[in-house]
C-alpha cells in the first residue's frame, strides 16, 4: 500500500476537485424536492372504463346509422355498460344485420337470440387493453400539454403502473387553478336544444329517449349562490372540441369587466359548423362543456368560416385557463386525484432552515466527539467525514437526484453511521496497541483486520436502503438515496482516505513512538 | 486517552435469562398499548385522507378552529397545533367528496370565522383509498424483503443459525420500536417506515460486527478449552466499546434531529432514537444469547437422539 503513496494523493485531490466542480455553485446544482422548495405532487388516476364507455357510444350511434343505411329497422341501439344491445324490429333481418355488425372490427358479437331479434356487441379484452393504454398515453400528452401552456418550471409528467399519472409541478403559486388545469375534462360539445319539450315537463320524467338534460350554472358574484338552470337538448353531439383550431380570450362586448372564449374550428369542424347551423336556423345550439351547458344562442343564419364565441362571465383568469384546456384538447377520459401532496413555499424554506440547523448540530456533536475521544486520530476521521459530505452532495449533484426533507435526515443520520467505519478501525488499532504491537505494524493490523467488518456492515445499510429505494414514494426515495450514497462515500473516506492519512503521518522512515488516538 | 471500557469482561451470556424477561416486558407493555389503541395510529399514507396545514398570523384558539369547521360537515376532524401556536394541521377523514373541494370548503369555512384572523394553507396531502391500501401492501412486502435480505445475507456470510438470531433480534427492535410508538402516542407515517427500514438496517449491521468477532476468534489459541457460550460472550465483550461508540454517534444524529429537526420528522426521528436504542441493547444481550440457547437446544436434542439410538 505504501508503495503509491504519490498516485493515491492524487486520486483524492482528483475526487475532491472533481466534487467541487460538480457541487459549484450549490444553490444551482442540487434538486429541491417538491417539499423543500415547494409545489405539487399529484396522482391521478384515468378512469378508463370511460374511454370504453365513450367508444361504445361512438360505436352504438354508428352502428344505428349504418344499419339505416341498409334499410334495416331497430327498435333500439343502446349501450348497455360497455357493450351495445341492438333490438331488431323484425327478426328476419337478422342475417343482413349481423353482417353489418361484424363490420366493427373492434367488437364482437358476445350473445345473440335469433328467434327474438337481439344481439349484443362487446370489444374483446384485448381491445380494450389497447385503448385504454391509449386513453392514458394520450391525457399524459394532453396534460403535458397544458401545463406547458400555463408555464411551469421543470415539471414532471410520467405514466406511473397502468393507468396513473404522476405529475409534480415545482414551485406552482397558485395550486388551486393549477389543479383545476389539470384535472379538467375538457369535453367541449355543441347540441341542440330540444324545443319540443319543455324543462319541467322533462324533469316530471316526460324525456324523450333521444334526449337529456343538461343545467346551466351561474354563480352569483357577490352573494357566491349557485342557481342552476335546465335545459333539455338533443343527445346527438353535432360537434366537439376535437376539431378546434384556435382558442383566444377576447373581452366581453356585452359585458364590461367579463371575458370570455372565442373559438376557431379547423376546415373539417367549419364544414360541420357550417351545416349544422344552416339546417337548423332558427333553433338554439348549446355549448356544452363537460356536462355543464354555457350558453345556448339561438341560430340566425348559416354561419361560415367556423368561430364561435363561449360567453360565461369568466374573469380574465378562467377565460386564459379555459382557452389553454380548448388548444390543448380534451382527456380522452376523466381523471380523478389519487394522491396528492402540496407544499407552500414559505413551509419549504422553513424545512430548508431546520433541515440545515440539524446537519450541522449532528455535525458538530459529532466532530466533537471524535475529537475528544481519539484525539489526532479523530481529527483525520472528522476530515474524513467532512470528505464524506461532500462527496455525498457532489453525487446527488451529478446523479441530478432530489434532495428531499426526509434526505436531509439521511445526510444527518449518514454522519452518525459513517463515523461508525472509523470507530471500528481505530478500537481495533487501540486493541493491537494493548497487546504490545509496534505503533505502525498495530495500524496496518487495525486497518486490514476491521476492514472484513466494515464491508459486511455496509452490505446490510446497503441493502436496507435499496430496499427503501425500491419501495418508497418521493421524499422516501430521497431518504434512500441519501442513506446509499453517504454509506457507499463512506468506504472511500472513511478507510481510502484515512489510511492515507495515516501512511502521511506514521509512514517511511520515520521514527513513530506513539500513535495519537 | 479516554477508554468507554478496559478490557471488559461482562458476562452477558450468563445473565441472558434476565435479558429475556426485560425485552419481553417491553414488547408486551408496547404490545398492549397498540391493543389498546385499537392497533397503530396510521397517518394519512396508509389510512387516506387529508390533512391540511394551516399558518394563522395570530395564535388562533383551538374551538375557534374547531368551531369554524364544524359548519361543513366533513366528518370526524382532529385537530392540533404543530410545532408551534401559530401552525396548525387539520386532519380529515375520507369523503365522498374530491381533495378540491374538501379544501375549498376547508378554506372557506377558516375564512368565515371572524375570530380566526389572517391564515395562510401551507401543506395539503391527501391519498386516496386506493393509494393508501397499495402503500399498506408495498409497506408489508418493504420490510418483508429487508428481512430477507439480511437473513441471506447473514446465513450466506455466517450461518443460518446466525442468520435468525439476527432476524430475531432485529424483529425484537422493530416491535419494541412500534410499541413505543404507540405509547407516545405517535403516528406511522412513510416517513416512519422508512425509519424502521432503517433501524432493520442498523440493528443487523450492529449484530454483525459481534458475529464477524465470533467467527476471527474461532481457531485462534486459547479457545480450544472455552465454551461456545464463552466464546460468544468473548466476542461481544470485544467489539462492546465500538458497538457503544458508535450507538453514541448515531445516537446524537438523531437526538438532534427529534429535538431541532422540526415537526414533520418528528416522528420519524423518535422511532429512529427508539432504535438506536434497542438495538444497541440487542446486540449485546439479546443476538448472541439467541445463538447460544438455540445450539444448546439443538445439540441437547441430537444427544438425546444419539442416546436413544446407542440404547436400541
Amino acid at each position: 500500500m505504501r508503495r503509491y503513496l504519490w498516485l493515491r494523493i492524487a486520486l483524492v485531490v482528483v475526487v475532491v476537485l472533481v466534487s467541487v466542480w460538480y457541487l459549484y455553485p450549490p444553490q444551482k446544482r442540487i434538486n429541491l424536492g417538491l417539499d423543500l422548495q415547494g409545489g405539487i405532487h399529484l396522482v391521478l388516476g384515468v378512469e378508463v372504463q370511460k374511454a370504453v364507455e365513450n367508444q361504445a357510444d361512438r360505436v352504438a350511434e354508428d352502428l344505428q346509422a349504418a344499419l339505416e343505411k341498409k334499410g334495416i329497422a331497430t327498435t333500439q341501439v343502446a349501450r348497455e355498460g360497455s357493450a351495445i344491445s341492438v333490438q331488431l324490429a323484425s327478426p328476419q333481418t337478422w342475417n343482413d344485420a349481423l353482417a353489418v355488425a361484424r363490420e366493427f372490427q373492434t367488437y364482437e358479437v358476445a350473445s345473440e337470440n335469433q328467434a327474438a331479434g337481439r344481439f349484443t356487441l362487446r370489444m374483446s379484452a384485448q381491445q380494450v387493453r389497447t385503448l385504454g393504454d391509449l386513453a392514458v398515453r394520450q391525457a399524459v400528452e394532453t396534460i403535458r400539454n397544458r401545463v406547458d401552456q400555463f408555464g411551469v418550471a421543470e415539471p414532471t409528467i410520467a405514466r406511473q403502473g397502468e393507468n396513473r399519472i404522476l405529475i409534480q409541478l415545482p414551485g406552482i403559486q397558485d395550486p388551486e387553478r393549477a389543479k383545476a388545469l389539470i384535472g379538467k375534462t375538457a369535453l367541449l360539445e355543441f347540441k341542440l336544444v330540444d324545443d319540443a319539450v319543455s324543462p319541467e315537463a322533462a324533469l316530471a320524467g316526460q324525456l324523450p329517449p333521444d334526449d337529456e338534460i343538461v343545467y346551466q350554472r351561474v354563480t352569483d358574484p357577490r352573494t357566491k349562490t349557485e342557481r342552476r338552470t335546465p335545459f333539455v337538448v338533443k343527445r346527438r353531439t353535432l360537434l366537439t372540441g376535437a376539431e378546434l383550431n384556435r382558442a383566444e380570450v377576447t373581452s366581453d362586448p356585452n359585458s364590461v369587466g367579463n371575458w370570455q372564449v372565442a373559438i376557431e374550428f379547423n376546415s373539417v369542424g367549419a364544414r360541420l359548423f357550417g351545416e349544422a347551423t344552416e339546417q337548423n336556423v332558427g333553433r338554439q345550439l348549446a355549448i356544452i362543456l363537460d356536462g355543464n351547458l354555457y350558453s345556448a344562442p339561438r341560430i340566425n343564419e348559416r354561419i361560415p368560416g367556423g368561430r364561435a364565441v363561449i360567453t360565461g362571465r369568466f374573469t380574465v383568469e378562467e377565460a386564459r385557463d379555459l382557452a389553454i384546456v380548448l388548444r390543448a384538447g380534451a382527456l380522452p377520459a376523466p381523471v380523478q386525484i389519487l394522491e396528492e401532496r402540496t407544499v407552500g413555499p414559505s413551509l419549504g424554506a422553513d424545512s430548508i432552515r431546520q433541515g440545515i440547523r440539524a446537519i450541522v448540530a449532528s455535525a458538530a456533536l459529532v466532530f466533537v466527539f471524535m475529537v475528544v475521544y481519539y484525539r489526532l486520530s479523530g481529527v483525520i476521521a472528522d476530515i474524513a467525514l467532512g470528505l464524506n459530505l461532500l462527496i455525498l452532495l457532489a453525487c446527488m449533484a451529478a446523479f441530478g437526484a432530489t434532495l428531499t426533507l426526509p434526505g436531509i435526515a439521511g445526510i444527518a443520520l449518514t454522519i452518525g453511521m459513517a463515523v461508525d467505519t472509523n470507530i471500528l478501525i481505530f478500537e481495533r488499532i487501540r486493541e493491537e496497541l494493548r497487546v504490545g504491537k509496534a505503533p505502525r505494524s498495530a495500524i496496518d493490523a487495525g486497518f486490514s483486520r476491521a476492514f472484513r467488518t466494515i464491508v459486511d456492515t455496509h452490505v446490510t445499510v446497503l441493502v436496507s436502503a435499496a430496499i427503501l429505494y425500491n419501495f418508497g414514494t418521493g421524499p422516501v426515495k430521497g431518504f434512500a438515496v441519501s442513506l446509499f450514497v453517504g454509506i457507499v462515500a463512506s468506504l472511500f473516506t472513511a478507510v481510502f482516505f484515512t489510511r492515507l492519512v495515516f501512511d502521511l503521518i506514521y509512514g517511511r522512515g520515520r521514527r513513530v513512538p506513539a500513535v495519537s488516538i | 486517552m479516554i477508554e468507554l471500557f478496559r478490557d471488559p469482561s461482562y458476562d452477558f451470556i450468563g445473565r441472558r435469562r434476565i435479558a429475556y424477561l426485560v425485552s419481553l416486558a417491553f414488547i408486551a407493555i408496547g404490545l398492549l398499548s397498540i391493543i389498546a389503541h385499537g392497533g397503530l395510529r396510521y397517518g394519512i399514507d396508509f389510512s387516506g385522507g387529508t390533512v391540511i396545514q394551516v399558518r394563522f398570523q395570530d395564535p388562533p384558539r383551538i374551538d375557534a378552529i374547531r368551531r369554524s369547521l364544524d359548519g361543513i360537515k366533513l366528518g370526524e376532524s382532529v385537530i392540533q397545533e404543530f410545532g408551534d401556536p401559530h401552525e396548525f394541521i387539520i386532519r380529515l377523514p375520507l369523503t365522498s367528496a374530491s381533495v378540491e373541494q374538501v379544501t375549498a370548503q376547508v378554506q372557506r369555512a377558516l375564512a368565515g370565522e371572524a375570530a380566526l384572523g389572517k391564515f395562510e394553507i401551507r401543506r395539503v396531502e391527501f391519498v386516496g383509498p386506493q393509494v393508501g391500501r397499495d402503500l399498506q401492501l408495498q409497506a408489508l412486502y418493504a420490510v418483508l424483503a429487508g428481512l430477507a435480505g439480511i437473513l441471506i445475507y447473514v446465513a450466506v456470510r455466517f450461518d443460518l443459525k446466525g442468520g435468525f438470531a439476527a432476524i430475531a433480534a432485529v424483529f425484537h427492535d422493530v416491535l419494541v420500536s412500534l410499541g413505543a410508538l404507540s405509547l407516545a402516542d405517535r403516528e406511522f407515517s412513510l416517513p416512519v417506515l422508512a425509519a424502521i427500514l432503517t433501524i432493520i438496517g442498523y440493528s443487523v449491521n450492529d449484530t454483525i460486527v459481534a458475529y464477524d468477532r465470533i467467527r476471527e476468534n474461532r481457531g485462534k489459541a486459547g479457545q480450544k478449552g472455552r465454551s461456545f457460550a464463552m466464546q460468544i460472550n468473548l466476542a461481544i465483550n470485544q467489539t462492546l466499546s465500538r458497538t457503544v461508540l458508535t450507538a453514541l454517534t448515531v445516537f446524537f444524529s438523531t437526538g438532534v434531529l427529534l429535538f431541532f429537526g422540526g415537526k414533520v420528522l418528528q416522528d420519524f426521528a423518535f422511532a429512529l432514537f427508539i432504535g438506536v436504542i434497542t438495538g444497541t441493547y440487542s446486540t449485546i444481550y439479546i443476538a448472541g444469547a439467541l445463538i447460544v440457547d438455540w445450539t444448546n437446544y439443538v445439540e441437547g436434542r441430537l444427544r438425546r437422539v444419539k442416546k436413544a439410538v446407542a440404547k436400541a
